[in-house]
Parts: structure tokens; sequence; C-alpha cells
């Protein structure tokens, strides 16, 4: 199993899906079935590899990275491919792989026109490889490769895939396809940050020439420069930190910068919206963490109070708007930015507690809004519409996807017992106590203003459900056979729900993996001795 | 005077010559119907050219001849290379097109054939006047390529558009070249280059006109690669032109120009760095944006590519710009990605002119809007369509990610006031670029077909296919792979060197 251990299997996971999409693509596609199975074969594979990498990952040395793999890549310019996990992206990558296999299981007889599953499911499996590539890439150039793969399927999942509605855009002289306006805006939003994050990482990649020898986009190198306090006197590094940040916090999406999500999680077909909200948004945060904080904590430090003040804004933002919306879907779609708030505010006090408070809150978002996006698709699917006026009374016509949605709803408000629960509560813990230096009354004020952003989180949820689920049923609905749940969907939600409540119990499954890593990268970059005590004992 | 003459080193030249003589005699005896034989001769000559090539490659250097005025280094095969190869896929694609026109195939071959020689010449030349002639070989006989169609109104005006604009930048770079020859009395360029550092270091006198001189050669040269404000001519010539010429001009003849503007601002005008370096600046800056800005409003395709390749040239002159503000030692990294981001640029975009001409053939219209509904009812062109657009918008894991990579890395090694503001440029305009670039592929994709369309009958010829599969193949390697690329930057090493020694 050595070569399993030296790069080839993270290789495996990362290469297998896009390998299987170009096999898919030689299989006719009228033989809709065989390209199906072909699909969730491969799926099924690259998961079960990322769970031997988890099961075979040793905890013990969480902090370090394991399963690497490193060989000359671009020589030119001293790029590697270099991939590896340690207890921060393990979690993601998981996570990853796993959503992969439930959205190709429940796309399985749920086609949204114009059908075509050979194409539909070739990108799907293309899009895989950018997500797993982002979460174990290790250079900075191949980082940037993967965090833009993922791009072009997903544009085009939502340009022929998405809403077929008509709509009226400002400064358009006549009505557009929603689908083409959602599409065009994700793409053009995040190409715009992410051209900023490319000057970035080629300054750090210049300046580690000049102060560490050999330039390098190496992450763990660079980091190593970061944390000896190599770029603390680089006169660029505010400006640098900001490039870098302008890209992830499109991704992320930080307020006001999160305009696109709305508009390209509405409109993307289901499968598009639960990757999206479940892992393409983690790619920021992620990025944040693994590239941002490590190489240049001093700038980030300078920039943690702005982060901390627009994750705050996103929070009460996103949930006013939540309040505001009348289509399901797309108050599903506000709750990310109010959720990736959070995530946000956790890393932006720069603690462990607070780091270790985002990462479970990303997994615990993409479950939970993996999910609801599944339900808001099979809702739309059968009512053939989302709007909140015209629905209700679901429990009583289909009381499995009722009460299916009734436990998600509770887990994204943050119930405790479930998977929600931690990430917002161990933010706010966080942010009473930031990283020495920071100021305290800004982020004990954020906390304040965060924990207000939880109840109205319940207010908005329960509005929904109370819309949705409860009452009964409108006068249009009467007579109409609305068949329950059936087994594809079951199949793809069902595991969801006890992931779900397992980290809800339990969340050292996802914390035992990343507490000894953030503490470590925290440790380092800010050389303080940090309370290991405080997760542990969760 | 003896000249001493390495016949293997000028093989690739003396091969096309022979070619064009043999097109041009077999034009004469060849029947109506057997025309097409001109084409096949053509194709072989261009081929056979490349043999020397690789054999001069792989030994060693010739020494240079005429005097120091031709010389055959690394960088001169790099991008003879590029220009045959070019030159080989625009007569590919020409084939068919120009068959269906029956008329003077073979004076077509021999002016294309022609155009090609004088880029060879081009890359070899070290001193004005070698310099002078590679070019006006390279581009005279474009002047009637481009009117080739003579039934179309349209193409004649690209061909008057672009004889006039053509005549008249060559008769700026003249002057400029002759304002150089007065104030240094050399034509060499390692002579120049010695007279102008005296000058400007002392001669107080001499140096306004030398600073014109350079500009008068810059403007010229802007004229040639189409930089804004020099690029009126061409999104007519592009539209009316036939539509390989096209593929033809922003490809062997823009890349002609920039090898011309670039040894002679870094083999003969180094000293000048002060003149031309922010006139190089202004033209990146202005291309990028005014270009990008007016492809956004193109509904014809292929002035739509026009626009881009303007874009394209800015992105091109980026590297060097930048360098050029940050001090005479980054000039070698700027040259090095500009020929990086030439080689990667070439490829992509004729392939996108090839789908051009299949999609045109196939819809039988030039407009974008006649390619609604393309990749559902031909998915295999719709793919090859969305790598190659998507490849010159930049997007990983196509070879385009890869140019504005090192167009970026050039930019933030410069560094500097005017290296990260027009870094800033560049990565404002590649967002920009990638909305007209997406825009075909949402009408390729998204867009229903008109329900009217007629059935796609004609397949595309074998010529046509094979153009397609290379440059699709190179745009998706590159991107993965792109130390291939990389190769060709480092033969511009053999003229830093030439120029450090």
């Amino acid at each position: 199993m050595e070569w399993f251990e030296n790069g080839w299997g993270l290789s495996l996971i990362v290469f297998l899906p896009i390998l299987g999409a170009l096999v898919a693509t030689a299989i006719p596609g009228e033989r809709e079935d065989t390209i199906k199975r072909w699909s969730l074969l491969v799926a099924l594979v690259t998961f079960v590899l990322s769970v031997v990498v988890a099961f075979n990952f040793d905890l013990g040395a969480a902090s370090s990275f394991q399963f690497e793999g490193n060989t000359p890549w671009i020589s030119a310019i001293g790029s590697n491919y270099h991939v590896g996990v340690d207890g921060i992206s393990l979690p993601l990558l998981v996570l990853s792989t796993f959503m992969l296999v439930l959205a190709i299981i429940y796309s399985w007889d749920h086609w949204e026109e114009p059908r075509n599953p050979k194409g539909f499911l070739i990108l799907t499996l293309i899009l895989g490889t950018g997500m797993n590539g982002t979460f174990v890439a290790l250079d900075l150039v191949l980082f940037f490769i993967f965090f833009e793969v993922v791009l072009l399927p997903m544009y085009f999942m939502i340009g022929i895939w998405g809403d077929k509605s008509m709509r009226a855009i400002p400064g358009f002289g006549r009505e557009i396809p929603t689908r083409l306006y959602a599409a065009i805006k994700f793409f053009l939003f995040t190409l715009f940050g992410s051209a900023f994050m490319l000057l970035g990482f080629l300054a750090v990649y210049f300046q580690s020439g000049d102060v560490g020898g050999a330039r390098t986009f190496d992450i763990p190198q660079l980091a190593a420069l970061g944390s000896g306090g190599q770029f603390a006197g680089w006169g660029l590094a505010g400006l640098v930190f900001g490039a870098m940040f302008l890209g992830f916090a499109v991704k992320v999406p930080m307020w006001p910068l999160h305009t696109w999500l709305p508009d390209a999680h509405t409109a993307a077909p289901t499968v598009g919206s639960v990757l999206l909200a479940a892992i393409l948004l983690k790619l920021g945060s992620y990025g944040i963490i693994r590239i941002a904080i490590p190489i240049l904590p001093e700038a980030a430090k300078d920039w943690a109070p702005a982060i901390a003040v627009l994750a705050v804004i996103g929070i009460i933002y996103g949930s006013l708007a939540c309040l505001a919306q009348t289509d399901v879907k797309r108050l599903i779609a506000f709750s990310s930015v109010g959720h990736m708030g959070f995530v946000m505010l956790g890393i932006a006090t720069l603690t462990d507690v607070g780091i270790n408070a985002s990462i479970i809150g990303m997994v615990a978002h993409g479950l939970i809004t993996g999910l609801l996006f599944f339900l808001a698709g099979s809702l739309h699917h059968r009512y053939h519409t989302r709007e909140m006026s015209r629905l209700g009374g679901n429990l009583k016509l289909m009381p499995k996807i009722g009460a299916i949605l009734s436990f998600t709803a509770m887990a994204s408000l943050g119930l405790p017992g479930l998977a929600g629960f931690w990430g917002e509560f161990m933010t706010l813990l966080g942010s009473y106590n930031p990283l020495a230096g920071l100021s305290v009354d800004l982020f004990r004020t954020a906390m304040v203003i965060g924990a207000i952003g939880t109840v109205l989180t319940a207010g908005y949820m329960l509005y929904m459900l109370q819309k949705v689920n409860l009452g009964e049923p409108g006068e249009e609905w009467v007579g109409h056979e609305f068949h329950d749940a059936d087994r594809f969907e079951l199949a793809a939600w069902v595991p969801l729900m006890i992931l779900i409540l397992v980290i809800g119990f339990y969340p050292k499954l996802i914390l035992g993996s990343t507490n000894d890593a953030v503490i470590d990268l925290v440790g380092n970059a800010y050389s303080v001795e940090t309370a290991a005590a405080t997760v542990e004992g969760s | 005077v003896t000249w001493h003459i390495d016949y293997l080193a000028i093989a690739p030249e003396l091969v096309i010559i022979g070619t064009i003589l043999a097109v041009l005699t077999l034009d004469l005896f060849l029947p109506r119907e057997l025309k097409y034989w001109t084409a096949t001769l053509a194709v072989l000559g261009v081929t056979l050219s490349a043999i020397p090539l690789v054999l001069l490659w792989a030994g060693d250097p010739p020494a240079p001849m005429f005097d120091g005025s031709y010389v055959v280094d690394d960088f001169a095969l790099v991008l003879k290379g590029l220009f045959i190869v070019a030159g080989y896929i625009t007569l590919l694609m020409s084939v068919n097109y120009i068959e269906s026109d029956r008329y003077y195939q073979g004076e077509y071959y021999v002016l294309l054939l022609s155009s090609i020689l004088g880029s060879l010449v081009m890359s070899s030349s070290r001193d004005l006047i070698v310099l002078f002639i590679g070019l006006e070989l390279t581009t005279s006989p474009l002047f009637l390529l481009a009117g080739w169609r003579k039934g179309d109104l349209k193409s004649n005006e690209a061909s008057l558009k672009y004889f006039i604009l053509g005549v008249l930048s060559t008769a700026i770079l003249l002057w400029g070249m002759s304002m150089l020859f007065g104030a240094t009395g050399a034509v060499g360029f390692d002579q120049i280059s010695a007279a102008v550092d005296g000058i400007m270091e002392g001669d107080t006198a001499l140096r306004p006109l030398v600073g014109l001189a350079v500009l008068f050669i810059i403007v010229g040269f802007a004229f040639k690669v189409s930089a804004v404000p020099f690029h009126f001519w061409a999104p007519d010539t592009y539209e009316g032109a036939p539509t390989p010429i096209s593929a033809y001009l922003s490809v062997s003849s823009k890349a002609a120009g920039f090898v011309g503007m670039f040894v002679v601002v870094y083999l003969a005008v180094p000293g000048a760095l002060d003149y031309w370096g922010p006139a190089l600046w202004a033209l990146a800056a202005l291309s990028m944006t005014v270009a990008n800005l007016a492809a956004l409003r193109q509904s014809n395709i292929v002035r739509l590519l026009a626009y881009s390749s303007i874009a394209q040239a800015g992105f091109m002159l980026v590297p060097f710009a930048a360098a050029a503000l940050a001090g005479p030692e980054a000039l070698a990294g700027g040259l090095e990605a500009t020929v990086i981001y030439l080689v990667i640029y070439a490829l992509m975009n004729l392939g996108a002119f090839a789908v051009v001409i299949v999609a045109a053939r196939r819809t039988g219209t030039g407009e974008l809007a006649g390619w609604a509904g393309l990749g559902r009812r031909d998915p295999r062109l719709g793919v090859l369509a969305s790598i190659f657009f998507f490849s010159l918008a930049g997007i990983p894991p196509l070879a385009g990610w890869f140019a504005k990579l090192v167009m970026f890395s050039s930019v933030i090694s410069a560094g500097g006031v005017g290296g990260y503001t027009l870094g800033a440029i560049a990565a404002v305009n590649s967002v920009i670029a990638f909305y007209y670039y997406a825009r075909i592929t949402k009408t390729v994709w998204f867009d229903e077909a008109p329900a009217d369309a007629p059935a796609f009958t004609t397949a595309p010829n074998g010529s046509l296919v094979w153009v397609l599969t290379i440059a699709a193949v190179v745009t998706v390697v590159v991107g993965v792979y792109p130390p291939i690329s990389t190769f060709f930057g480092e033969a511009t090493r053999v003229l830093v060197a030439a120029v450090a020694g």
C-alpha cells in the first residue's frame, strides 16, 4: 500500500472522476442506464478511496500532511504537483466525495429539461475532480487550477439545465432567461475575484524568492516562511492579503460580494445547487484557512476586524433577506449567506476555537444546506412552484418529505444535538475571546450581533416551515396525487440525516481530526500557547 | 566581398522558394479541374521546410551570415517553427475554402507561401534592411489575399483598407528607420545599439532624433500588430477577407509584427528604453481596454475575433511593457513571457478560426445569432468551440491559462507602480474578455436552435478535421502540462545572452 500513501491515493481520488467522465463520453447517449451506473460506480469508488484515506489517517499527526505526493510539474516557475491532506482538509475531502455520490444517486430519475443525463453526469464528474483537487492541492498554482476547474461544469449546469423562467434585469432592455443571467453572473464574479487572487499568489511567489532563497509556490514552505515572520516586514503584505481575500470572499461569499449566490443557487438545477452550497462555497473559506492566514499571518491580523464586520453584516443581512423571500429555494440560498457569515466570523477570530468552529460549521452547512436544496428540488418537482404562498400543508400531502424538511430546518437553525449547533455555538464562543491583539470590544459586539443572528435564523426557518409544512393544503392541490419520497430520494437523504445527527451528538468526529491541525496552524502563525482543552472537552 | 553562406541554415527559406516556383510553374500547365494539386504541393513544401528546422535545432547553431545581418539562433528557429506551423494550418484551412471559389487557386498559394517566406526571413533578420524586407514580404501578399473574394464588396473594402493603412504604416516605419540610420549611421542592430547608448549618455543634440525615430518605429509596428489606437483596419479587414486569411492575419502577420518590434527595441535600441517603455505601456493598456469593450458589442463572429485578437495583442504587450518600466535587466523575463504567450495564442486562435470556418459552412452564416443551439445539433463542434474560446479566455485547464499566468507573473516580477497598475488593468480586462467569449459558448449551448434551421448535411473535409484535432489536442495538453510551452520561452535566452555578451 505504499503507493497509496505517497500521493497516488489522493491523485486517484482527484482524477478518477474526470477519467470516468472521459470514459462516459464514449458511451452512446441512448444507453442512459449504463451511463448512470458507470458514473455512480466512479463516484462510489472515489468515495471509498477517501474513506480508506480517512481510516488510515494518523490522527496523532493530524497537523502534518499525510498521503503526500510531490513531483515537479512546471519546473520553469518552480511549481510542483504537490498534494496531501491534514486534519483540516480531511473532513472536507470526505464531504466532497460523499456529496458527489449522493448527487448522482438523487439525479437517477430527477432530470431537469433538457434531460441529457450523459452531459449532466459528465459535468458532475468533472466538478468532482475540481472539488477534490482543491482540498488536496498544496501548491498555489495547482490550487488555482482546481479552484477554477469547478467553474466550467457549474456554468454549463446552470446555463443548460437551470431555471427556464424569464426575468427582467435592470439595465437590460428586454427580459432574459434567469438561467443565462445566473450562469454568467456566477462565472464573472468568481473570475473577477480569482484574477486578483492569482496576482496575490504571484506576489507571494516573488517575495518568497526575496526572503527565503528559492521562489516557491509550495503552500507548506510558504506557510513556514509566514510563521517564521519572513513576510512580516513586507510593505505590500496587506495589499496581497487583500487580493487573495477578494478571490476567496467572492467564493464564500461574503457580503457585499454575495449577490451572485441567490441568483446562481436559485437558478441552478437541484444537483447543481446542492454541490454549490455543500462544496463550492467551502473552497473559499478553506482557501483562507489553508493559504491566506498561514502565509500572511500579520496581514490577516490587520484584516481580521474588517472580516469580522463583513461577516456580521452577512449574518444579519442574510437572515433579514430570508425573511423577505417568497420563493423557498431562494430563501435557502440566502440562508447560506448567513451561515457562511458565521464561518467567516469564526475564521476572523484567528483562534483555534474560532477556526475549529468554522470547519465544523462548513461541514455542517454542507450537509444541512445540501439536504435543504435536495428537498427544495423535490418540492418543486412535485408542486411545479416554489412560491411559499401557494405551498402549505405539505406534511399532510407528503408526510415523509415534510418530516425530513422539519428535521433539516431544525438542524439549520442550530438546534443543539444536531450538526448545525456546533459551528454557531463555537463561533460565538471564539468571538468572546479573539486572538490577543485584536479588539476585544469589536469581537464581543460581533458576538452579540451574531447571537441575534441565530434568533433571526430560527425566525426565518420556522417561518418557512410554517408556510410550507403546516396548515391546510391550498385549494389548487385538492385531488392531486402526490407521491411521497421515492427510494432514490431516501437513499440520498437518509445518509445525510444520519450524519447530521451523529455530528450533532458527537462533534469529535470532525473536531478530532481538525483540532490538532488548527492548534498547530494558529500556534505557528501567531506563536501563541493555545488552550487545547477548550475544544477537547466538548 | 565573399559571403559565407551556410546552406543548411537557410534551407527552410530555400525550400519555400522552391515550392513557390514549383507551384507557379505547375499552375501554368494544370487543367482547371486539377488545380487542387497546387494546394497539395504547397502543403508538401511547407511540411518539407520543417525538416531542416529540426536538424538545425538538434545541431550546433550556425554562425551569423551576411556580415551579421542574418542569424539562425534558437530564438529565430522557434519563431520559424511557429510561422511554419501557422502557415501549414492556414494552408490546410484554405484548401476547400478556395477550391469552392474555383479561380486563381495557384496564385493564392503562391502569395500565401511568399508571406510565409517573409516571416521566416523576419525571424532571422538582425539589421534594419533585412527586417524591412522580411516584414514587407510578409504583409504585401496579404493585401491581395484579403480581397480574394472579388464578388463581395466587403472583401474589396477589406483589401483596400488594409492596403492603405498598411502602406501608411510602412511609410511611418521606414521614416523612423531612416531617422535611426541618420542618427547612428548604421543599419546593423549591434552597431545601432552601441551608437544609441553613446547618444543617450552624451550627445544631447541627437537624443530627440533617436526618440522620435523610436516612436515612429513603434507606431509602424503597432499598425502591424493592430494595437489600439492603430487598429481601425483590423475588424473590417478580418470580416471581409477569406476566413483562413483572417486567421493568418491574426496569427502569423501579428506575430511577425511582434517579432519585428521586439528585435528592434531589444537588440537595436535598448538604450532608448525611456522612450519606448512608456509607449508600449500605453499601447498595452489601450489595446486591452478599448478592444475588449468594443468586442462586447459585436454580433459578427469574425469581427468579434478581430477585436479579441486586438485585445490579445494588448495582453502580449503587457509583459514587455511592464519589464521596460522596471529596467533593462527585467526585459529578458518579459521577452520570454511574450513569446510563450504568442505561441499559445497562435494555436488556440487558429483553432478558433477553424471552428468558425466549419460552423459558418454548417449554419450558413457568420453572425453569432446563427450559432444558436449549435452545441446540441453538433456536439463535437460545440465542444471544440468551447475548448478554443474558453482557452482564449484563459480558463484552466486549457492552454490559455498558462499564457495568462506567465503574463501576470512577469508583471508582478517587474513590480513598481506602473507594473502593478498594468497588472490590475490586465486582471479587470481578462474578466471583461471572459464575458464575450462566454457569450459565444452561451449561444452555442444555452440558446435554442431556430425551429426552421436547416439540417447539417456537409461534413467538414479531412484537412479541417485534422487542423481542429491538432489545435484541440495541443490546447488541452499544454494546459495540463505547460512545461511544453516553456521550452519556447527558454529559446529567447540566446537573445538575452547575445545582449549580455
